[in-house]
């Protein structure tokens, strides 16, 4: 297994040993302490989880941007990711949309009995490699476990501590009619790896989850000069969810170009056959970014520069009403209204 | 139509590529569906082979219309 | 894709919308049957690329729409009841039955499983022999067959702890009843594509002849439609009244012979009572003499009949033709899809559902939009 051969050197345990986590690892004694020393703390080799300590000691000055979030994928691994890359990209990404620098992060895992230790192994080891790309530290963490059937294998959260980096504040509010939206890329790809990778719904696919670090194309528009008025990362509910809440808190209207928003050939085909709307669709690697009119051009060419940025496009503009309106204009020109989803989105019959 | 198998003519499958997905459908109701075909499938089911020759017949029958149009517009 | 983004060109659009136009000499009213294309009219916005002196008015083209509320909380006893595990097609889910829906039903316990094919649920059955396995099997002639293929391999195979809760209907019946009543203003239809695939069309040149309506069956892509509409309008300036088939890339006149013959071998055609409509003669499918044993109703006890609905929901006249979801007063004010009042709001089929996620909740009459 390539995952543990990448850290084989401080980690002596061999792999395929058949382990599970068991209700001790939890206790809070020595098998706690082993699980921790033998699995964890070598995956993320910090100075900071050495000292061994309740809370890492952080030297931090200026602005800070904080955020949390919790994760319970299921499948726990999914073509081009797992619950680990997905809890580390998502709250560098979270701190990336305040327009900040991330720093550093704190890990708590709630394990389930049962949970087998290689499965830890190589979800902790994900968590290792993103946090490496994306420039983070991890310095403190907790774990629990809990019975068999109260996890679903694990769920993970993450904090995240980052440096403001905008002389702006970076939030809906900011928007103003005139603003152009920017989408960093095509969409849909995350949902559809997961679905096709749960059973039930029976489709083979290449797709593979878009779950990205974005700091570096959000730092580097910072770095250019260019000031965005807004940044918001897609997840669940997809680009129509984020646009509602930014329209509906900064309380404008926003117009989207269907011709120019990107879906891949095979997210647009499993929609089709699953009844979904890509603009619905999950994505971890995504994001729309309100700039001012003079600052469209350059900053979708600034994207394009990065990989995980490299298909940006000029996706709408925001318009002073109705307020709190998302509409998307077709390939005929009728423009439709778009909202969020209510509940889950349900696969359609004819 | 990607491929087929089976023999027994009521669990008879395809895997049928939906521009990038594939997925198995019965073709129970598709008998003279071959690789290469295309077919109209319905809760897991090919319902019809497309017939190409038809399909085009939309496309004519638009060329026709616009022809007319031009007449129309003609001073 | 093949076959499908050629049917959504804006320039084959635009061209058979100003053929339609330039025919069109009087008003004219059409109803098209099939929820799919209801969807496509609203997603797309046809009905804005027509003429105004063609109204296209959205009839009982959504099965959903139509399985009548006793059916939905006859499904929801049955879920509720011990070890059954209830398979369904995702979008009964959130129909509303007397008190609650299937969804709620979920939430209170009862093991709901989504399905895309019926064949998933016959193999959920086989996968837990010492549970009972229902599954609700909804639709119009298109998925027939499959539901058929469902119970033929059951009982052929002995899946003896599988059985389907059967609300199926027919198109062409309610379309009759449409035409007879007594203030029909419809003048013209657009057959459902995926229906006459399976069914063919030989069943719709009787109505036309008797009732001296254009009958045209048309797919649900957005070129499609407006062929049919352009093939129908054309007709009646021209005095046709004939059937025309304008998906022919898929159907052909005769059908698809397996799938009727299966639908024959399991079904029996028997009286229908749809929600919003009433009951209509021979409008509907249940499982024959010799499936008796895979019919929920013979398990579980038989559907009984529900009082009337009262309240606000106009579906019944949405469903009829005779209103559009934005005349009426509730519409994106006190029904929504996350508060429905009726099914047209539910199911995504559902005419009042397609304008609220296209046109948005402030385009009704009683949003004071």
């Amino acid at each position: 297994m390539t995952d543990s051969d990448a850290f084989a050197l401080s980690c002596p345990v061999p792999a395929g040993d058949g382990e599970i986590v068991q209700l001790a690892h939890g206790g809070g004694g020595r098998a706690m302490a082993r699980l921790i020393d033998r699995i964890i703390r070598p995956a993320f080799a910090d100075r900071e989880l050495e000292r061994r300590h309740d809370g890492a000691a952080l030297d931090i000055a200026g602005p800070v941007a904080f955020t949390t979030d919790s994760y319970v994928v299921q499948p726990l691994i999914f073509p081009g990711g797992d619950i680990g890359s997905l809890a580390v990209n998502g709250t560098v990404n979270d701190l990336a949309m305040c327009g900040a620098r991330p720093l550093y992060l704190s890990v708590g895992f709630i394990l389930e009995e049962g949970l087998p230790i290689d499965l830890l192994r190589r979800v902790v080891g994900s968590m290792r490699a993103a946090a490496t790309v994306a420039g983070v530290r991890l310095v403190t963490g907790d774990t629990k476990v809990v019975d068999r059937g109260k996890a679903d294998g694990m769920f993970v959260s993450t904090a995240g501590i980052g440096r403001i980096v905008t002389a702006t504040p970076v939030e809906p509010a900011s928007v103003v009619p005139g603003d152009v939206v920017i989408l960093s890329g095509d969409i849909g790809r995350h949902g559809i790896a997961v679905m096709a990778a749960r059973e039930g719904f029976g489709f083979e696919t290449s797709i593979e989850s878009d779950c990205a670090p974005l700091a570096d194309s959000v730092l580097a528009l910072i770095e250019a000069g260019i000031m965005p008025h807004c940044l918001r990362d897609l997840t669940r509910g997809g680009l129509a969810s984020a646009a509602v809440e930014i329209a509906e808190t900064a309380g404008c209207a926003i117009a989207l170009d269907e011709a120019s928003i990107l879906v891949c050939e095979e997210v647009t085909a499993a929609c089709e056959l699953l009844g979904l709307d890509p603009l619905h669709v999950a994505n971890e690697g995504r994001f729309v970014a309100f700039v001012a009119p003079e600052d469209a051009e350059p900053a979708v060419a600034i994207l394009r520069r990065h990989p995980v940025t490299a298909a940006a496009a000029i996706v709408g503009e925001v318009r002073s009403g109705p307020q709190g309106q998302v509409s998307c204009r077709g390939p005929f020109g009728v423009a439709r209204a778009i909202d969020m989803l209510s509940g889950e989105q349900l696969p359609r019959i004819c | 139509m990607l491929s087929l198998s089976g023999e027994d003519p009521l669990t008879r499958v395809g895997r049928v590529d939906f521009g990038g997905i594939v997925k198995e459908v019965n073709l129970a109701f598709a008998p003279e569906a071959a690789v290469g075909a295309w077919v109209l499938v319905h809760v897991g089911f090919a319902i019809a082979v497309i017939d190409e020759a038809e399909a085009v017949r939309v496309f004519v029958h638009l060329r026709e219309i616009g022809d007319l149009a031009e007449e129309a517009a003609a001073p | 894709m093949k076959y499908r983004d050629e049917y959504r060109d804006p320039e084959a659009a635009r061209r058979l919308a100003d053929a339609i136009a330039r025919t069109v000499t009087r008003p004219w009213t059409l109803m098209e049957v099939c929820g799919g294309q209801t969807h496509a009219i609203v997603r797309f916005g046809l009905d804005e690329l027509l003429p105004k002196t063609v109204s296209l008015v959205h009839g009982p083209g959504c099965p959903v729409c139509v399985t009548p509320i006793e059916y939905v909380d006859k499904a929801i006893e049955i879920a509720l009841s011990p070890g059954v595990i209830f398979c369904s097609f995702g979008d009964m889910l959130r129909v509303p039955g007397t008190s609650g829906d299937l969804l709620s039903a979920k939430s209170r316990g009862a093991d709901i499983r989504i399905v895309y094919s019926p064949l998933d649920a016959l193999a959920v059955g086989r996968a837990e022999p010492l549970r009972e396995v229902v599954f609700f099997a909804v639709g119009f002639e298109t998925t027939a067959p499959a539901n058929a293929m469902a119970a033929y391999r059951a009982k052929r195979d002995g899946v003896g702890n599988f059985s389907m809760l059967v609300s199926h209907v027919l198109v062409p019946p309610a379309m009759r009843s449409i035409l007879e009543a007594p203030d029909n203003r419809i003048q013209g239809f657009l057959a459902a594509g995926h229906v006459c695939t399976v069914m063919g069309y030989q069943e719709y040149e009787p109505i036309a002849r008797k009732h001296r309506v254009p009958i045209v069956v048309t797919g649900f892509e957005p070129v499609d439609i407006l062929e049919g509409v352009y093939l129908c309008v054309r007709q009646l300036e021209t005095g046709g009244a004939e059937v025309e088939n304008q998906y022919s890339r898929s159907v052909r006149r005769d059908g698809n012979r397996p799938a009727q013959q299966l639908m024959r071998e399991v079904f029996r055609v028997i009286p229908r009572r749809w929600r919003g409509i009433g009951d209509i003669a021979e409008s509907g499918l249940g499982l024959g003499e010799a499936y008796r044993e895979f019919d929920a109703e013979s398990r579980f006890g038989p559907v009984r009949a529900g009082s009337a609905e009262a309240g606000e929901c106009i579906s019944g006249l949405v469903l009829r033709g005779e209103r559009k979801p934005l005349e009426c007063p509730a519409f994106g004010v006190r029904c929504t899809p996350e508060h429905p009042l009726g099914v047209t709001m539910v199911s995504s089929e559902g005419a009042c559902a397609a304008y609220y996620r296209y046109r948005g909740a402030g385009a009704g009459a009683g949003a004071g939009g």
